[in-house]
């Protein structure tokens, strides 16, 4: 079956157009973070940029002290150790747990995955105002700790409910085999499942990672200072407070979108296939 | 784990019966169901309900569509497919709030690009407030934003669906004499459905819960136009002290989202039996 040249010229030119729909907003966002201040205050509009600037990266990556660049460069650590600390937690618990929800019988065993879908659905808004009464009490607030724990009641469900239909997608056989050559149930876990399960553990994490990465609300109520305030708190904040200085708004916003895009893109393959696997399945 | 979550959600449910006011523990007075009255005869919840439900069906119905067409084109054969997809992957990553702040910037009523080109291609006479006066305007411009990213993700889940469609039918389908239209609506949209309910549902939850992109983008206003419901229970709790107030509005939207899910339910089955 060969389609007529009419559709693969039709389908080139949609791609194309949906391409530039994509990728117009991100330039503009590059182009805001390079140009000079009065080349993006000029009206009309003069497209081309009279001064490129670097300054603001580097006030981002070395600004000291109390600078705006600093706070930013600070959230984006944040951030990161957030949404590692939480990726780890979250695979440590749902690789075990996952896995017993896959091939152990025992009681409630429905009830606890149902349990855990229902608590993905719930709104945070519900949890939060208790939340942020518990955290203050247990001077958990504003602290790296405090975000870890709350991102990990998001996660862990995810990270149990996908791992579990991935471990149930595996021939048990495999692992029967590697318990008649000797292995215990958790040798067999680590030896045989766990490199099976490469790409469902990969895309679990890069989900957890995103979560992460992108939550605002709960950062947002739990953070109030540098220490622990997340990127999206930073960027935020930056728009509200400093609604003229664009450029440092958009380089703030190039610098945070690069980690979730590039493993995005990298790991496009693990990404699609998680979804197929772990939701349309599921 | 359970700590984090199952105990809050109960101690959120005892908070919505008592008058809590700060964040500190006391003796508050127990008052029964009046919270859930005082905010169920608030006019600014109502408000808020109805942005809520338009900025859901609106946004929702826009990303099934447009996604349906992009799964599509995921699909075709496409030279450099792997770019195109690539490229169609990166709203999906982009951090929400760093897209709510990339589209106030383009539609900055004095700066933004937006105004900048509609007005030198002599679409539109002058420069114009995107998000600043009309609310309801400010509501359509914070859904196309919501609608650029969020396309992306509906695409790929679709996507999924669609490689598990068995390309026979298709060729069966042209051996019988249908076309291209004829196959889509008699193989792609029934066998598609299943992947389609899951879209629906997830993303009608989370339109439903929105505040993030709000929040950045307008701040609930022009004249809390933008509001929705969890940007009004944010304000009721953290900015009101209400904590009370929050908690029962927190329960209200847990039991809107409840008999969403369940209409989504029942009428996807009703959809099922109709079609087979």
């Amino acid at each position: 079956m060969r389609p007529g040249t009419g559709y693969r010229v039709f389908v080139h030119v949609a791609a194309l157009a949906v391409s530039v729909v994509i990728l117009a907003p991100f330039g503009w966002l590059l182009y805001s973070s390079v140009a000079g201040q009065t080349d993006l205050i000029s009206r009309p509009m003069t497209w081309i940029p009279e001064h490129v600037t670097v300054e603001r990266y580097r006030e981002i990556f070395a600004g000291g002290g109390t600078s705006q660049g600093a706070a930013f460069r600070s959230a984006m650590v944040n951030s990161f150790l957030v949404a590692c600390g939480t990726v780890i937690v979250s695979l440590a618990v749902g690789v075990l747990g996952g896995y017993a929800l896959a091939r152990l019988r025992f009681p409630l065993r429905r009830v606890t995955l149902l349990a855990f879908l229902v608590t993905y659905m719930l709104p945070p808004i519900t949890l939060i105002i208790p939340l942020y009464l518990l955290m203050s009490r247990f001077g958990l607030l504003d602290t790296k700790t405090g975000l870890i724990i709350v991102y990990c009641s998001l996660a862990t469900p995810f990270a149990l409910w996908n791992l579990s239909t991935f471990f149930a997608s595996l021939p048990p056989e495999l692992e029967e085999a590697a318990r008649v050559d000797g292995c215990s149930r958790l040798g067999a876990l680590v030896r045989v499942m766990l490199p099976l399960s490469r790409p469902g553990i990969l895309a679990t994490a890069l989900y957890a990672f995103l979560l992460c990465w992108d939550e605002f609300l709960y950062a947002l109520i739990f953070t109030s200072t540098t220490t622990a305030k997340t990127i999206p708190v930073a960027i935020a904040e930056f728009t509200g407070r400093n609604a003229v200085d664009f450029g440092l708004i958009a380089a703030g916003g190039v610098l945070a979108s690069i980690p979730p895009v590039l493993l995005a893109v990298v790991f496009q393959r693990y990404l699609i296939s998680g979804l197929s696997t772990g939701a349309v399945k599921g | 784990m359970f700590g984090v979550v199952l105990y809050p959600a109960g101690r959120a449910l005892v908070i919505s019966f008592f008058d809590v006011d700060s964040p500190f523990p006391g003796a508050y007075p127990f008052v029964g169901l009046r919270n859930y009255t005082e905010v169920l005869s608030d006019r600014r919840l109502w408000a808020a309900a109805e942005h809520t439900a338009y900025f859901t069906v609106v946004s929702t119905a826009l990303e099934l569509v447009l996604g349906l067409f992009l799964a599509q084109l995921l699909a075709a054969p496409l030279r450099a497919r792997w770019l195109f997809r690539a490229i169609v992957i990166l709203p999906w990553a982009l951090p929400t709030i760093v897209n709510g702040a990339m589209w106030r910037w383009i539609m900055n009523a004095q700066y933004g690009v937006l105004n900048a080109l509609l007005t030198q291609l002599h679409l539109q006479g002058g420069y114009r407030s995107w998000l600043g006066t009309d609310p309801f305007l400010a509501l359509n411009m914070v859904i196309v934003a919501d609608v650029w990213k969020n396309t992306s993700l509906v695409a790929f889940f679709l996507l999924a669906g669609l490689q598990t469609i068995p390309p026979g039918l298709y060729e069966a389908a042209r051996v019988d004499g249908a076309g291209p239209v004829r196959s889509f609506l008699r193989i792609t949209l029934p066998l598609l459905m299943p992947t389609i309910a899951l879209v629906l549902v997830l993303r009608t939850i989370e339109a439903f819960k929105v505040f993030d992109i709000v929040y950045v983008m307008t701040g609930g206003g022009p004249a809390s136009g933008t509001q929705t419901v969890t940007f009004f229970t944010y304000l009721e709790a953290f900015s009101a002290q209400r904590f009370s107030s929050g908690a029962a509005l927190a329960y209200l939207t847990v039991l809107a989202i409840l008999v969403l899910a369940l209409i989504h339910l029942r009428l996807l089955r009703q959809n099922d039996m109709g079609t087979s």
